[in-house]
């Protein structure tokens, strides 16, 4: 075990790496009464085609399968997960994202019970055809519940706007005819090949006490046998740097249109500090242009083209990234068209100031002492940037060295015309 | 369990210092409490966002929000909602602790500043609000209530609320009225405004790792408000003759079936903490009955859950269904209440419900903004939480109080949305 010193944070860090790959990370909070722990695989929706553990060929599953697992987990023979996490007081969930898959729970007794049942449950597969089948009706209404969510809509639309064949583009949760598809010999085989322990990694914050909780994981975990590590096959199918539409929108039975401005990152992977500086380079960026410090935030609300709904935000994983600028608005192709503007005016002739660079790096030095009131953000963005070979605590150091050149070079590679499209939210006529 | 509390009455203003080492930011919260009524509550919902929008000081947002990121990002808010029939305004800021900061520079008195310029110092002309904020503010509050129609989830429960509650106050959304919104003129606001200053209750807290006596001697300087009355809200009990059943229909794919009952049982009654235990066993955790029955047992519904709505006596049950199969989950629903009617919980039920329960509450004192909202809900009600007398009383409530709140229930409405064309259930 290892122990990172945040001094200026008054934080520590215990790192380790189990004998069977499975990392685990330990933040104690003393003053808390709640401890937070998260077990993730670094397994989300995109990855729908690899070869299989033990196998030699590349297969391709089902799409929303990846949350069809971590649904199906929570059912054992011997009944409900939840209901062991409740008679310890403690309360639990789990998410799927485009690159990951995440249980949870949080308690503020019995910490270590609660620990065990969630290490036990996620590595103790059970599916019965009978239990996959009953899951498609409570799947099907969770995807008709997004079907009929409008900000949701609009936030896939915008993706498969840029997306012409990487699996992104793709709902998590599937559609209901491909989750008809799903058998359980199909969550087996994922399982099997994600969930293996060097695949994942265990995060605990809170009122703990690191060395205790530690050596309670090495006991867990060498009580169990693992197949050896082996290094997993995922395939991508190659995804071109311009979009793949450039405009598409939908009505909906909605009283307000939503308008989304979406830009694609290019294809190249990118993993580490790299990656790193280019997330924080962007937002940078994004901030300064359309922040509410910023003129055109000011101009956009003043026209009421925007409503405290705007939002921008820049994500980049290892291999898709997209930048998303969008509002509920009276006029979206005004909007759009505004903000397309900004964007390449950006790139064309620059104005962001060393004084804008200093003051949003003041603002996300607060805003990250912020996030450290939060163990669910530490745990889950920990986890995030460990996937990607980053370390959250170098976030703030990387941003403190950012110079206007970064921001300036990272998004004029980013912002290009044929990497830009829109996408509508629109009102049905006599709906 | 105790919080580490400091309570001050200067004149108009209710004072609440939380010391605590927990957090690496300082929170501060502003809260104005009036009862909820059709003449006011549009106006009043429009004034903090015009007040965060221009002040004396900072008359554009562009300067106000420089101003807060010069301060390590201090974040400034405003919220607009209701606790039973009160209307409550928010105003809160957070601000970095400077302890772990490399720059030193104190900023808790800084943040009194803001909310003391936020809410005391608007930018005025002649006397009035800012036209052109005005005129900005309602298009905004305008798109947002067209908006509550687009969250088909939210729409549910608020239409649930007004077919229920209709002539009642509580019928009434936070954010006011569409039609009201545009007769709202400067000079109206102002009166609005004036009269928040002069007879809302005023509560202010302050949750961090902060030295007590000098922020009660910051905060004595920074607000003077003046003396008032309470705020008090009248809860009665109703009676229902005949339950009401509302069908409404969109084009839509998930149906939503929400059924409101009448408790009866107010925040700080005796029974007040079995109602609660009552609705988590029915539908407030994962291990309720209506998320094991409805949704793992019969696949109906991907969410069915239940609320307690304290200060106004509710006990709102939400699900999303497929619209052919409402009616189905309206019986498994009704059944569930039946079982906890006749006694029909389990030792571990009960057991689970209050280690959640009693788990929920530790967690939410984990937050600055939940320490707040815990002793609020007491404030409103005007009965100061003793958070280890929460937990005792959990501990406390037995099969048989669960059993006779849940008698009390009274179904009072079931709203309906549904899909234009029902498809053919599989």
């Amino acid at each position: 075990m290892h122990k990172k010193m945040f001094a200026q944070l008054d934080e520590e860090l215990y790192i380790e790496k189990m004998t069977n790959g499975l990392q685990v990370c330990i933040l104690p909070k003393k003053d808390f009464n709640k401890t937070f722990a998260t077990f993730t695989t670094k397994y989300g929706s995109i990855d729908n085609q690899f070869i299989p553990l033990g196998e030699e060929d590349y297969i391709r599953v089902p799409d929303g399968v990846a949350h069809f697992l971590e649904h199906k987990m929570f059912e054992k023979e011997e009944g409900d997960v939840f209901q062991k996490f409740s008679m310890n007081g403690a309360s639990a969930n789990a998410f799927t994202s485009f690159t990951r898959t995440a249980y949870l729970f949080s308690s503020t007794s019995n910490f270590e019970k609660n620990l065990d049942v969630l290490i036990d449950f996620v590595q103790a597969p059970y599916f019965t055809e009978e239990t996959v089948e009953k899951e498609k009706g409570i799947i099907g209404q969770e995807i008709t519940m997004y079907d009929d969510n409008a900000d949701w809509r609009l936030y896939f639309g915008a993706i498969e706007n840029m997306f012409k064949n990487h699996p992104v583009k793709v709902d998590i949760a599937g559609t209901v005819e491909s989750i008809s598809e799903i058998t359980k010999d199909h969550l087996y085989q994922c399982y099997n090949t994600f969930y293996h322990p060097s695949n994942m990694m265990l995060f605990i914050v809170g009122a703990v006490d690191p060395e205790e909780v530690m050596n309670h994981v090495r006991d867990n975990q060498s009580a169990k046998s693992f197949e050896p590590e082996e290094t997993i096959n995922r395939r991508f199918a190659d995804e071109p740097d311009t979009v793949n539409r450039v405009h598409h929108e939908l009505k909906m039975d909605v009283q307000v249109s939503k308008c989304m401005v979406g830009i694609k990152s290019d294809a190249k992977e990118i993993s580490g500090k790299e990656l790193m500086k280019k997330e924080l380079a962007v937002n940078t960026a994004l901030d300064i242009l359309f922040g509410k410090t910023s003129k055109h935030y000011t101009s956009l609300y003043d026209e009421g083209l925007i409503d405290d709904h705007f939002s921008y935000d820049f994500t980049q994983e290892n291999n898709f990234g997209f930048a998303l600028v969008g509002s509920n608005t009276p006029d979206p192709e005004k909007l759009s068209a505004q903000i397309k503007e900004i964007l390449l005016n950006e790139v064309q002739s620059p104005s962001i100031t060393e004084d804008q660079l200093q003051s949003v790096k003041k603002k996300n030095i607060g805003g990250f002492l912020r996030s450290l009131n939060s163990p669910e953000f530490i745990a889950n963005q920990f986890t995030r940037y460990a996937f990607n070979d980053m370390d959250l605590f170098e976030a703030v150091p990387v941003l403190e060295t950012l110079t206007l050149d970064d921001v300036h070079k990272a998004f004029s590679s980013l912002v290009q015309e044929d990497r830009i499209t829109s996408f509508y939210i629109l009102p049905k006529e006599n709906a | 369990m105790q919080l580490d509390e400091m309570k001050i009455r200067q004149d108009g203003l209710n004072i609440r210092i939380i010391q605590t080492k927990k957090f690496k930011t300082n929170q501060l919260v502003l809260k104005f409490k009036s009862l909820l009524s059709e003449e006011k509550v549009t106006a009043r919902a429009l004034l903090p966002y015009v007040l965060q929008s221009s002040t004396e000081k900072w008359p554009t947002t562009a300067l106000f929000r420089s101003h807060l990121d010069d301060l390590y990002g201090a974040s400034a808010s405003v919220d607009v909602n209701k606790k039973g029939e009160y209307h409550i305004l928010t105003f809160a800021v957070d601000i970095a602790n400077e302890k772990y900061l490399q720059d030193n520079t104190p900023l808790t008195e800084q943040a009194l500043n803001v909310l003391n310029e936020m809410v005391f110092h608007p930018l005025l002309e002649d006397g009035a609000f800012s036209r052109k904020v005005v005129e900005s503010e309602k298009r905004t509050l305008n798109q947002k209530l067209k908006a509550v129609k687009d969250d088909k989830m939210r729409y549910a429960s608020q239409r649930l609320v007004e077919e229920m509650c209709s002539g009642e106050a509580y019928a009434l959304h936070p954010n006011g009225i569409e039609s009201e919104l545009e007769k709202i003129t400067p000079e109206k606001l102002m009166e609005a405004y004036q009269q928040m200053i002069s007879s809302d209750e005023v509560d202010l807290y302050i949750v961090g790792d902060i030295d007590s006596g000098q922020m009660e001697e910051l905060c004595k300087e920074k607000f003077s408000i003046a003396s008032r009355d309470n705020v008090k809200a009248i809860q009665k009990n109703i009676a229902i003759e005949d339950s009401k059943k509302i069908i409404e229909k969109q084009q839509i794919k998930q149906g939503k079936l929400n059924i409101g009952y009448r408790s009866n049982t107010f925040y700080g009654d005796s029974d007040y903490l079995s109602m609660a235990v009552m609705n988590g066993i029915l539908g407030g955790f994962p291990h309720s009955k209506l998320f094991m029955n409805v949704r793992e047992k019969e696949s109906l519904a991907y969410y069915a859950a239940s609320r307690l709505e304290s200060h106004k006596g509710l006990i709102v049950i939400m699900s999303g269904v497929e619209p052919a199969k409402i009616e189905r989950a309206e019986t498994i629903i009704e059944e569930q209440l039946e079982a906890i009617k006749n006694g029909d919980i389990s030792d571990q039920e009960l057991s689970q419900t209050k280690a959640v329960m009693t788990n929920q509450m530790l967690e939410t004192l984990d937050s600055p903004r939940g320490i707040i909202e815990v002793l609020y809900q007491g404030e409103t009600a005007g009965i100061p939480v003793k958070i280890q007398d929460w937990f005792d009383g959990i501990d406390r409530v037995t099969k048989e109080d669960v059993t006779e709140a849940a008698k009390k229930l009274l179904k009072d409405t079931t709203y309906i949305l549904t899909a234009k064309e029902v498809a053919e259930s599989a």
